[in-house]
């Protein structure tokens, strides 16, 4: 075994299944500009996947992009969509520069992650939090049909048990 | 790639605007005073990073604006405000001239 330990962040107190899913306006970042976009409103348009990562720039945010694009999440008819603790800028530079499909909320202030529970404040960072990674099923009226949340840090999840558990197929 | 994700929302007006451009806050500030609806779309400062710019208005300048209530793409501050004068000014009064006034030489960055 490796001389290491992951970092336990324990278990986070976020909205579950059949909880409503905080609604939230952030400008919402494609790889070429940014608009002010409500959650409720995307989701008004059919089931949506959100996705929350650590800040543009680490290589966890980039692991789980990377996964979700090789696994053809931004092919299902739900539409995914991320958010993190970034700026506009730096999230348009990141979509364009690994030629991603996804398009990412940007909340520098990391006060939604905050909403939904799963804000990490990081050690050495002296004033930035940003979200742990966390993914959530939200149906047509912001109500949560399944959610995981990580509980380590770095953690990933079981892609393969995600899919099911988000029933994306 | 993307970009269509988050192009449907309801305001008639698209605004192509760069964040503290000058000649963008002219715009802005005669949408406002005009209570015109309006969908805010930034981008960035480098022209080589303005593909979406250059597709619906043959330009990399900023301000652009999309108005589908009348069908017209236009670019250029000047432009623009004498567009939305001409077009919306008759539903305000005096202080629509003020903002005419100081809309004399063009801009764009």
């Amino acid at each position: 075994m490796p001389d290491f330990e992951v970092v336990d962040l324990g278990p986070a107190d976020h909205p579950t299944v059949g909880d409503e899913a905080p609604d939230f306006t952030r400008p919402l970042v494609t790889d070429e500009f940014w608009q002010d976009r409500t959650l409720s409103e995307l989701a008004a348009d059919g089931r949506t996947i959100l996705v929350f990562t650590p800040m543009i720039g680490s290589f966890v945010g980039k692991y789980v992009w990377d996964e979700l694009a090789g696994r053809g999440w931004a092919d299902y008819d739900e539409r995914v969509v991320g958010i993190t603790a970034s700026t506009p800028y730096g999230i348009s530079r990141f979509l364009d520069e690994n030629d991603s499909p996804f398009t990412l909320f940007a909340d520098p202030g990391n006060e939604v992650a905050d909403a939904y529970g799963i804000a990490h404040a990081l050690d050495g960072m002296t004033g930035i939090t940003e979200p742990r990674v966390a993914f959530f099923a939200i149906d047509d009226d912001c109500t949560v049909e399944a959610a995981w949340v990580a509980t380590e840090w770095p953690e990933f999840p079981d892609y393969d048990a995600l899919e099911e558990r988000l029933d994306l197929v | 790639m993307g970009a269509s994700t988050s192009a449907d929302t309801d305001a008639p007006i698209t605004f192509y605007r760069l964040q503290a451009c000058p000649y963008c806050e002219r715009v802005t500030r005669l949408l406002e005073a005009y209570d015109l609806e309006y969908t805010s779309r930034f981008v960035e400062p480098l022209h080589s990073r303005r593909d979406v710019v250059k597709r619906v208005a043959g330009v990399r300048t900023v301000p652009v604006i999309v108005d589908e209530t009348t069908g017209v793409t236009m670019a250029e501050s000047a432009n623009i405000v004498g567009y939305l004068e001409a077009t919306y000014g008759h539903t305000t009064d005096t202080d629509t001239a003020e903002e005419t006034a100081v809309a004399d030489a063009g801009g764009a960055e």
